[in-house]
């Protein structure tokens, strides 16, 4: 996936047009939309973004983070859609604004709703038990001669965890069958409780169980190794981790964490929220946050971030057909 | 002993003006939050969970949790009173309290789940300090096949073990089965029965079918009667907490019997509500009298509150442990962990004793003071009886929309909550049961991924149920409670034959 690095250019020109376009500010409590449940990747992004701007006072108003994870984050595609106009409403989307409407028909097209800025883009790792395999190469001779295929655990159906495990599949042959838990959270203490073999959660889903010593980093899924290089676990840092090719396992996926608004809001509302959220990423929690989920940090509003999001659309619906989820 | 040294120095992190403070201040906020029926614990500690970022983690999470406490107490209230569930594991102590109100003993009812909900959360307490290490690995056992046995055990025990004539439950829990099949379903990624309709996307909500089922229904009901609130005031004395204390060793073996289901359920992921079901129908199971529970047995409110707050307590446990909340309110608590920068995970234990500590401090401290706190202020709850009906219905409606509202923020599910009070009406008329519903509803959709996802992990072979100890104990249980009447009407034909025989001679 190829991310473009105008990124600085775009945050130089947003601080310069910023004072001449602070006319807008919200009158009532801003709405913080988590298309997930409780206690997901999505929703301590939220509780973070709120942390943040209260104790920095970005804001004047309250933020409430309004949980809308029903049908698997559709209702709060569905409630953002229905929100036109609504300037109190941000939503923290993820790659399913471009999935639910292929897997699921679900009427929704995220070119209808206002685009603020990226945030930060999420990796995947191939995590199996600290029991199991030790390398790549181990796991999958380990799952190509098993005698029932090997059970990987993800979050929803013909998502994200999915196609990769499709991919998998298509790269080496193995056999896996995919278990569709509710969240990253169960898939994870599944892989603990051997219940799996393996799983390709995020970094923060795996994260305590990995400082636990319960699970193990295989790869991660990008052409290029975490950044982080501070010490996780007792001996490995989030750089520690090789990349999936470099172990001969070439599939790369970055998921993107953007912010939008509803349809049909003025430039002045979209350019007090980019101004809001780029301020968050310059505090000190924002940045802890990102180091401590592993997340690739980057910014893009505007024109960038539209192209961005057509360039990205347009992988995750080749994916989607590659690995035919679909839905006719 | 070092758990017990902990935990004194859990009390030391405790013992200051500012936090005893925020405790009483977190209990009071949970109690009225625990009363409105809907807002339950979830949305009031939802809602008050930014006040608390400015805090340092163990005041805020002892504020937070000691609203989770009196939300817990102050469900009882509504359950009691009005017949209308504050939150889903107060369902069951309706059965029993609300003909206790209608009979004019509504402080003696109260006294008994208050107190109920005391001894339950203790023994949960007593569990979590000094088995917590233990019990996070025996969680980690449940898998699929595991989740699925408990669940239909849950359903099992219901058609089994219920009062009510077994078709009726069995047409009632389908009815929920099948509301609960509506939207995404999580295996597939499709949507079912949704029709097109955005509203129906994210599926029935329990909470607003239990608030029409309920509420809405009964002052349907009580409408019909003549505009009169069946039960009388009730003033709380000492002298009735006295007495309903002094027979409460009578009551040893169902208060055991229940905080052990709760606890046991309350660690089990998603539990929490299957488990004051079960309590309840044991308690009546192992009664010599099953056909007194319904009309105001005061054991059917030990029951289901024991048991309920042993869950509830015991489903912070797999949240700290393991970051799998057990509940909804402890999924809020989750994520207010996150927000103070502590990840709940086996490691908190271990990085965060003050704050552990504190926290499992706060849990007995806190339970202590709710007792307390909630039996001075019965007469206050208890007066709202003596309000003429007229007034006090059009509050309750009020009160259950806002409640029915607030959960989604969604206009349609005002609608919902008011079609289920007609469901709720109708069901009442001709005998069909509402409690197998509401858990079909809330504990359908677990039950049917659960059973997949172990059908896909197995390759469709049914004895992935009995492939080991543990799943095939449970399900073994299970299938025994559903054929329940058969085998004990067989015991009994066996037992009389034997008994016949030996007179004829």
């Amino acid at each position: 996936m190829r991310i473009p690095v105008k990124a600085v250019g775009a945050v130089a020109a947003l601080l310069m047009s910023a004072p001449a376009l602070a006319g807008w500010e919200p009158t009532k409590p801003v709405e913080i939309v988590v298309a997930a449940g409780a206690g997901g990747a999505s929703d301590q992004m939220a509780r973070m973004m709120q942390a943040a701007i209260q104790k920095n006072n970005l804001m004047k108003q309250p933020m409430v983070v309004s949980l809308k994870g029903g049908a698997s984050g559709a209702e709060a595609l569905m409630y953002m859609k229905s929100s036109e106009g609504d300037p109190n409403k941000v939503l923290i989307a993820y790659s399913l604004i471009y999935m639910l409407p292929l897997s699921a028909k679900i009427p929704f097209n995220w070119r209808e709703l206002t685009p603020v800025s990226v945030i930060a883009l999420d990796q995947f790792v191939l995590w199996d038990n600290a029991a199991g395999p030790k390398s790549v190469k181990e796991f999958i001779e380990a799952a190509k001669a098993a005698g029932s295929p090997f059970k990987m655990g993800g979050t929803g159906s013909k998502r994200e965890d999915h196609v990769l495990t499709v991919f998998l599949e298509q790269k080496t042959g193995a056999k896996f069958s995919y278990l569709p838990y509710k969240s990253g959270g169960e898939a994870a203490t599944q892989l603990v409780g051997n219940h799996t073999e393996s799983n390709v959660n995020n970094p923060s889903e795996n994260l305590e169980v990995w400082r636990a010593g319960q699970v193990r980093a295989l790869c991660v899924f990008d052409k290029e190794r975490i950044s982080y290089t501070t010490k996780v676990t007792e001996t490995q840092s989030w750089h520690d981790i090789p990349t999936c090719k470099e172990e001969g396992l070439d599939i790369q996926y970055l998921m993107l964490r953007a912010m939008f608004l509803p349809g049909k809001v003025t430039a002045e509302q979209q350019a007090f929220y980019t101004d809001l959220f780029q301020k968050v990423t310059q505090t000190a929690e924002y940045r802890d946050y990102m180091e401590k989920q592993a997340l690739k940090p980057i910014f893009l509003t505007g024109k960038d971030m539209v192209q961005f999001l057509e360039e990205d659309d347009a992988l995750n619906k080749s994916l989607m057909t590659e690995a035919g989820f679909v839905a006719k | 002993m070092e758990a017990f040294g902990l935990l004194v120095h859990g009390f030391a992190v405790l013992l200051t003006w500012k936090t005893l403070l925020l405790m009483m201040v977190g209990l009071v906020l949970g109690i009225f939050v625990g009363v409105l029926p809907g807002l339950g614990g979830p949305n009031g500690v939802a809602i008050l969970l930014p006040l608390t970022f400015t805090m340092d983690p163990t005041s805020a999470i002892v504020m937070l949790s000691c609203i989770y406490w009196g939300a817990l107490f102050g469900g009882a209230i509504t359950s009691i009173l009005f017949n209308i569930p504050g939150e889903a594991w107060s369902v069951a102590t309706t059965f029993d309290g609300y003909p206790m109100a209608q009979q004019g003993r509504a402080a003696e009812a109260l006294t008994a789940a208050f107190t109920s909900s005391f001894i339950g959360s203790l023994v949960a307490v007593l569990l979590i300090t000094f088995l917590a290490p233990m019990i996070s690995s025996f969680a980690l056992k449940f898998g699929p096949p595991e989740f699925f046995a408990v669940y239909l055990l849950t359903f099992c025990s219901f058609v089994g073990l219920g009062r009510e004539a077994k078709h009726k439950t069995v047409i009632s829990m389908s009815l929920g089965l099948l509301l609960a099949g509506i939207g995404m379903d999580t295996v597939s990624g499709q949507l079912r029965m949704t029709f097109g309709s955005a509203e129906l996307l994210r599926g029935i909500n329990f909470l607003v079918a239990v608030i029409g089922l309920f509420g809405i229904s009964e002052i349907l009901l009580t409408m019909e009667e003549r505009l009169a609130l069946r039960g009388h005031a009730a003033s709380i004395s000492l002298r009735v907490v006295l007495s309903v204390w002094k027979d409460l060793p009578k009551y040893w073996v169902t208060l055991l019997r229940s905080s052990f289901i709760g606890c046991w359920l309350g660690i089990t992921p998603g539990g929490a509500i299957a488990a004051s079901f079960m309590g309840y129908n044991l308690a009546k199971r192992f009664a010599k009298d099953p056909q007194s529970f319904g009309k105001g047995r005061i054991e059917g409110v030990f029951a289901p509150e024991t048991a309920a707050h042993a869950s509830g307590t015991s489903a912070l446990l797999p949240m700290l442990a393991l970051g799998i909340p057990g509940s909804g309110t402890a999924a809020i608590l989750l994520g207010g962990l996150m927000v103070w920068g502590l990840n709940p995970g086996p490691l908190l234990f271990v990085e965060h004793k003050d704050f552990v500590w504190g926290l499992i401090a706060s849990m007995y401290l806190g339970n202590v003071v709710g007792l307390v706190l909630v039996l001075t202020t019965v007469p206050i709850f208890a007066s709202i009886l003596r309000v003429p009906f007229a007034a006090v219905a059009p509050m309750i409606v009020v009160s259950c929309a806002i409640g029915a509202y607030a959960i989604q923020n969604a206009m349609f599910d005002i609608w919902l909550m008011l079609g289920f009070g007609v469901v709720g009406y109708v069901f009442k008329k001709i005998g069909i049961p509402l409690a197998p519903f509401t858990l079909a509803l809330v504990l359908g959709n677990r039950a049917e991924d659960a059973f997949r996802l172990s059908m896909i992990g197995a390759g469709g072979d049914l004895r992935v149920f009995w492939s080991n100890g543990l799943v095939g104990s449970i399900t073994t249980l299970a299938i025994l409670l559903l054929f329940w009447p058969i085998i004990d009407g067989l015991i009994r034909r066996v037992g009389l034959a034997r008994g016949g025989a030996s007179t004829s001679r």
